[in-house]
């Protein structure tokens, strides 16, 4: 039983979905197929026509400093137009990330690691309800998760939290020490002005990125800790005369709270940037981060509610490699728990579109149809609303109505590829042993082509991984 | 200022003491008319003293700086708290008496994680993540039979059903669709393959039973032709789920409320109101959202006709913002919050706040405000008055450890 699910289980829940002749490649066993793609580079988006963030955002950022010299001399009817500039600007870039990105998905052969990128992109959410981050959360994931995913997660840890597009997201490049160089000048000649810090990124890290509620930190802590990261800021943005590289981090000495701080029990000399990269050092290491990531690999890819052996497996192998991530994941495709019971996940609306146009061979569109789908079925890319991600249980996507969308897309597709796709020769390749008699007589009785196609994708076994 | 002063409009002390009777017997009140009740999380902590802010209060000022709202820039409610001026509608239910404004308040949670903070706020117990249903459809499931457990009651109108409204009663989510319908052959060779898939099953029949509410005419008075045509527009207008998001779900809300055979119990979500930066004051992020909030709700007053004056719509976030304003003029998260009680089935006008005061000792932890009051005793107010969820069910299944929250007696007409 084992053997004959193993590729199905390879290809659907730690992949995105087998495309016609994935499963008969992995063969039998399926783990030495998650395994191989773990060695090498990690895949780069084809990324010709993608900007570098550190362009995007100082083009953005000079517009949004036009709009406010705009707003103090003109009236208010021009001033609403002026602020729709910024997402008319960052709209494209945001449609030309997500169509890279979503062409990537489904025509790699490494679709495990395309599945880890989504995976720590929703762990480091950020989201586009912020204008700005329509520009910058694809590059987020290009330039700080793709080129760390399988190294150690310190490193992926820092590329993150050093972006622009996560310094903006919380708020961290406004964040000033109280009692740091620039905030005494500014009160010396403003008494009423009042500076000071914005908790925001230290808490999230702390919560969502690192050790967890409940990992062991306080609101003490939280505060600290956003003293350590003052100063961690984008360069151009600041102050009458602009400093650093426009659109690239900057550590401001002039705005960092000095002196030492002591972070979740240890304590940190004044090192000004280093300071906050010792404390995320630490963090990267801490027992609570290993459980908590463990954790979430295991409900990502187990069960809603894993199994404690392979979230304790996992945890173990992150603590004895120090968060060396291939070793990580290599624990995770060894947990016996992942590979007995098949289609435990419901399907996320993103796996799910991404499955059909690989299973369909269907090409990405371009322009606003290739970011239309996520939209319409409830997961815009790159747009959780929140810092936590996407939720990751099926009572979060198996709602009455999310279904109806599913099957009414799937109807959608199946009308547009049934004179050129075969359900009754596709069903085994993409189902493998999870295809039951029930979907196979469906498909084979269905009336025509498109139906066959829509009954396939809107099957029991489809909606799930 | 008294550290417990107790502030009600046009009350005293002693007669909003008397609301916080526990137990009261309902066999006598007939369930005239039906019950509606709308269940809007504002998700993301709305910063409570800038939606109502305590204009009253000596250290008001000098904690929000230069997002204070000066007194004749707000909407006065009464000597200490007033209304944020984005809130035109609420200021009108208030005078109506059919808003009661709670300040203060707060879910049993007190930690500043939004997540948890919500889950707590959702589930309706003491620790995040302790169950998976949600205290609102653990009330419906509670309702004798013959008081509606046998159908529907609660809609989500979403695409999926949040915490609140997930567990053992039947529910269901709507939202609108610019997909084609499928044809019919379609639809039941799905229905067939889903017969040994009991999840599915019952999503899908669900799915089918809201949509034949919401694409047939409204029962009433209007002629048939002319109430599609309304639906028709509003499913055009629903299709774009971008700017005025608020008012487009609020009109699928009434559809669904105000026909005979629909839910009773309506929730959806708002998001956005998380803000740790350039927050506003009169004008500004906030002010817009608040104003998108308050024209959604004068708008379903309007959609529900004569059923708003069954109706009871609550208004409350995971938790509230700190007390002064941050470094980035906005503000990080807090602790006690405020809520709102609207509609014409709420005995209205006035404010319900064992006011803790803003001074630095008064404050939590010295930087939120004092929680002095517990959402619970809310929930539990309306659910047995207005919803009629026998009181033994509320302590024991909807709200488990809950006999600190007292239910709050008095909230809606009876």
């Amino acid at each position: 039983m084992l053997e004959k699910l193993a590729p199905a289980i390879a290809a659907n829940r730690f992949g995105l979905g087998a495309r016609p002749g994935e499963l008969a490649t992995i063969g039998g066993d399926g783990r030495d197929w998650l395994r191989m793609q773990l060695t090498g580079p990690p895949p780069r988006v084809d990324d010709g026509a993608l900007q570098a963030s550190s362009e995007i955002l100082e083009e953005a950022l000079d517009l949004r400093r036009e709009i406010r010299a705009a707003r103090l001399s003109a009236a208010d009817s021009e001033t609403g137009d002026a602020l729709l500039k910024v997402p008319q600007l960052l709209r494209p870039v945001y449609i030309k990330e997500v169509t890279a990105r979503f062409r990537q998905a489904v025509t790699t052969d490494r679709p495990f690691l395309e599945r880890l990128t989504q995976f720590w992109t929703n762990h480091f959410a950020v989201s586009v309800d912020k204008s700005l981050l329509l520009g910058l959360a694809g590059s987020l994931e290009r330039e700080a998760i793709r080129p760390n995913m399988l190294g150690n997660f310190g490193d992926l840890l820092l590329a993150v939290e050093s972006h622009p597009a996560m310094l903006l997201y919380l708020d961290n490049h406004l964040s000033v020490g109280p009692s740091s160089k620039a905030a005494r000048n500014i009160e010396r000649r403003h008494a009423e002005r009042k500076i000071g810090i914005n908790e925001n990124l230290a808490r999230e890290i702390l919560e969502l990125h690192t050790l967890g509620v409940g990992g062991g930190y306080s609101q003490t802590d939280v505060t600290t800790f956003a003293e350590v990261l003052t100063g961690w800021s984008i360069g151009g943005e600041r102050g009458r005369r602009p400093q650093g590289e426009p659109g690239k981090f900057m550590f401001r000495a002039e705005i960092h709270e000095p002196g030492a701080k002591t972070v979740v029990g240890k304590r940190y000399p004044d090192t000004g940037y280093d300071q906050g990269v010792s404390v995320l050092h630490d963090l990267a290491t801490h027992p609570s981060t290993a459980r908590f990531i463990a954790t979430k690999l295991a409900r990502h890819f187990i069960a809603d509610d894993p199994p404690g052996k392979a979230i304790d497996r996992i945890a173990q192998a992150y603590l004895a490699s120090r968060g060396h991530l291939p070793t990580v994941y290599g624990a995770l495709v060894e947990c016996p728990e992942a590979w007995i019971e098949p289609l435990t996940k419901y399907k996320t609306p993103t796996d799910y579109i991404v499955s059909s146009f690989r299973g369909l061979q269907i090409p990405v569109d371009t322009g606003h149809a290739a970011v239309a789908p996520f939209e319409l079925l409830g997961q815009r890319i790159y747009g959780p609303g929140s810092p936590a991600g996407w939720p990751d249980r099926s009572a979060d996507w198996d709602g009455a109505s999310a279904l109806m969308k599913r099957i009414e897309w799937a109807d959608a597709v199946g009308q547009r590829t049934g004179n050129w796709r075969n359900a009754t020769e596709l069903a085994p390749q993409l189902l493998g042993a999870t295809l039951t008699d029930g979907t196979r007589t469906a498909i084979n009785r269905a009336a025509s082509g498109a139906q066959a196609l829509t009954l396939l994708l809107a099957s029991p076994e489809f909606m799930r991984r | 200022m008294k550290r417990r002063e107790f502030l009600a409009c046009g009350a005293s002390a002693a007669t909003i003491g008397a609301l916080l009777t526990s137990r009261l017997s309902f066999a006598n009140t007939a369930a005239t008319g039906r019950s509606r009740f709308v269940f809007v999380i504002l998700r993301g902590a709305l910063d409570g003293l800038a939606a109502v802010p305590p204009y009253g209060d000596r250290d008001y000022v000098s904690l929000r700086r230069d997002l204070a709202l000066p007194a004749n820039n707000l909407l006065p409610l009464d000597g200490l708290f007033g209304l944020h001026p984005s809130l035109a509608f609420l200021k009108d239910s208030f005078a109506a008496r059919e808003l009661i404004v709670f300040h203060a308040i707060a879910s049993p949670y007190r930690e500043r994680s939004h997540f948890d903070g919500q889950d707590v706020l959702e589930n309706g117990y003491l620790r995040a993540h302790a169950t998976q249903s949600g205290w609102l459809n653990r009330a419906l499931a509670a309702l004798p039979v013959g008081r509606g457990a046998d159908k529907e009651l609660g809609v989500a109108l979403g695409q999926n059903i949040p915490l609140v409204l997930r567990g053992p009663a039947a529910v269901t989510s709507w939202s609108p669709s610019t997909l084609a319908a499928l044809d019919d052959d379609t639809l039941q060779r799905i229905t067939d393959l889903y017969a040994g898939d009991p999840l599915l099953a019952k999503r899908l029949a669900d799915a089918l039973a809201a949509d034949a509410i919401a694409a047939s005419p409204m029962s009433g008075g209007e002629a048939d032709d002319a109430a599609g045509q309304d639906k028709m527009a509003v499913q055009i207008k629903l299709g774009k789920l971008k700017g005025a998001r608020y008012t487009e779900v609020i009109h699928a809300a009434a559809e669904f409320l105000r026909r005979e055979d629909g839910p009773n119990i309506a929730v959806f979500d708002t998001t956005g109101w998380d803000t740790h930066a350039n927050e506003g004051g009169a004008q500004g992020q906030l002010a817009g959202r608040l104003s998108a909030l308050d024209s959604g709700l004068r708008s379903l007053k309007e959609q529900l006709g004569p059923v708003w004056s069954d109706t009871a719509v609550l208004l409350v976030t995971e938790f509230g913002r700190t007390a002064a304003i941050n470094g980035t003029h906005g503000t990080d998260h807090g602790t006690a919050a405020a809520a709102f009680l609207v509609g014409g089935a709420v005995r209205g006008g006035k404010v319900i706040a064992d006011w803790p005061g803003l001074a630095n000792r008064a404050l939590y932890q010295g930087r939120d405000l004092m929680p002095t009051s517990d959402l619970r005793s809310v929930f539990k107010g309306v659910l047995q008055e207005h919803l009629l969820v026998p009181a033994r069910a509320l302590d024991k299944t909807v709200f488990p450890d809950s006999g600190t929250a007292k239910a709050l007696s008095g909230l809606v007409r009876t």
